[in-house]
């Protein structure tokens, strides 16, 4: 397959980018969507220009570090697929392919296709965990946990963090993101003591970085691991939970 | 409720709760207005009913006021909220791709704020157009059933209000299901529904509400 990119590439943060133009011959469609990077920078790199910048870690579909916004779409055309689980079988012989970085005010662009997602690991810093005093490890199943409600944690848990959420979102906001990460502790009983707490402080480090959330559903729509909507609406009864009552301690 | 105000989270709640107040009114004063079906006393008598509920306990007319500034202070809460998260989320996404696609996107969920803004031009006008009566050549103060025919037997009026309709169903078809989300209505076994219960309500408000000029213009109702 040939293929043809726009990539957009940008020095360090304080520069101006643009998209410039690339030509790779010789795709095979069995390629994943970063080897074909891989390839295009090994060429680049022989001719001696900077090869393009892009996060990368497991290629397994995992870790939540690979991004990219391509043709407009965060992890590109297929559903619950993160970039690195892309195959170039994909797309069509001939096809011209627009890379950008995840776009936000939050995410600033740190060198080409690479931005500082920071602000999402603040939100987690802020509330999301739970305290437990150290020592033996307390016998497992000793808190019982319903299968339904287990499942549905675990369903939130998925989440990678990976920001696509925010990067489709035409408000640029950070809700799904956020939700999740309530949720995932806010459904179980080892998460029911720093509720109150959790969500505020959660809600109010999303609001210092990212925008308001109209419940358009891209977000999801995007989502490699198809963390759904819903989970939002769990985030915004705890927030309103929290506003009504006063827990001690809080 | 000031507390809410400051977050916006806070402020999405009071725009569900204040949007749910504004539906309740759009719904039963389409309800009410059914009643131009069953001829001119009736409808007039329910207009003089809005203004004697209540009395002796409150003066004529009050329980109507008090409706009326409950409705001004939900439509200012409702709009500045809106006009306030507007602007965090432009500020939030101030360099955007050269095109973004949509996925899943609905027309009526990206109008939200447009199609506000239409709403609350239309609201204005009808207030002007059929309350006060200062658009009205032929206005009779106390006369709801000549005014409602009169007004609706111009084409280009009833037109515009067939037009602000489509508007204000779209505005309800995303807003009443958001509202669910904003505040945290939601269980493994209704989130299926709350998307067809608003688009549901949407059309309930729009047909009643379009039936009156077409009624109208069709002679139905003269
Ligand atoms: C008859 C009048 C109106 C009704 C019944 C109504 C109803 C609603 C409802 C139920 C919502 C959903 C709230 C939520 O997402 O939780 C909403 C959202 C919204 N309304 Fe209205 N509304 C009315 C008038 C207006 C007006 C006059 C404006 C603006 C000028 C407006 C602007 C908005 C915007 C921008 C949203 C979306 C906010 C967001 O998701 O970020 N609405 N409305
Ligand atoms: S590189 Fe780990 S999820 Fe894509």
């Amino acid at each position: 397959m040939q293929m043809r990119l726009r990539v957009w590439r940008q020095k360090n943060r304080d520069t101006q980018g643009s998209l410039v133009d690339y030509a790779v011959d010789d795709v095979s469609s069995e390629m994943s969507f970063l080897e074909m990077l891989d390839v295009l920078n090994e060429r680049l790199a022989g001719e001696g220009d900077d090869p393009i910048a892009f996060d990368h870690d497991c290629r397994e579909g995992i870790c939540g570090t690979c991004s990219l916004m391509i043709n407009g779409q965060a992890h590109g055309p297929n559903r619950a697929t993160t970039t690195c689980q892309l195959h170039m079988r994909s797309f069509e012989d001939g096809d011209t392919i627009r890379i950008e970085p995840w776009r936000a005010a939050a995410f600033p662009v740190l060198k080409d296709l690479v931005v500082d997602r920071a602000p999402l690991d603040a939100i987690v810093q802020a509330g999301g965990y739970i305290s437990v005093n150290t020592g033996s490890a307390p016998d497992a199943n000793l808190i019982p946990i319903g299968k339904p409600v287990a499942d549905r944690a675990m369903d939130a848990a998925a989440c990678i963090g990976c920001g696509a959420c925010v990067a489709q979102c035409p408000n640029g906001a950070g809700q799904l993101f956020t939700a999740a990460k309530v949720s995932q502790l806010a459904l179980l009983p080892q998460g029911k003591p720093e509720r109150t707490k959790r969500v505020r402080s959660m809600v109010a480090t999303m609001e210092d970085y990212f925008g308001s959330c109209s419940n358009f559903g891209e977000c999801e729509a995007v989502c490699p691991k198809e963390i759904s909507l819903d989970f939002i609406a769990v985030m915004n009864r705890e927030y309103v939970r929290a506003a009504l009552v006063s827990d001690p301690g809080d | 409720m000031l507390n809410l105000y400051r977050s916006a989270v806070g402020k999405k709640v009071l725009m569900a709760l204040t949007g749910l107040m504004l539906f309740g009114f759009v719904l039963g004063h389409m309800v009410g207005n059914l009643k131009i079906y069953q001829g001119p006393e009736k409808l007039n008598a329910y207009a003089e009913w809005l203004r004697e509920v209540g009395s002796p306990a409150v003066p004529h007319g009050g329980v109507l006021w008090i409706a009326r500034i409950g409705l001004l202070a939900a439509v200012g809460i409702h709009i500045l909220s809106a006009w306030q998260l507007t602007r965090m989320s432009r500020k939030a996404r101030p360099h955007d791709y050269a095109k973004l696609e949509s996925v899943q996107l609905t027309y009526a969920s990206r109008t939200m704020r447009w199609g506000g803004v239409i709403v609350a031009l239309f609201v204005v006008y009808h207030l002007m157009h059929l309350t006060w009566g200062s658009l009205h050549s032929d206005f009779i103060p106390g006369d709801a059933y000549h005014n409602v025919v009169a007004g609706f037997q111009v084409l280009p009026i009833s037109l515009f209000y067939i037009v602000a309709q489509v508007a204000l169903a779209l505005h309800l078809n995303h807003g009443l299901w958001s509202l669910f989300q904003s505040l945290g209505w939601n269980h493994p076994s209704i989130n299926p529904w709350r998307r067809r219960l608003a688009g549901a309500f949407a059309a309930i408000v729009f047909i009643g509400n379009v039936s009156f000029p077409i009624a109208v213009l069709t002679g139905l109702v003269a």
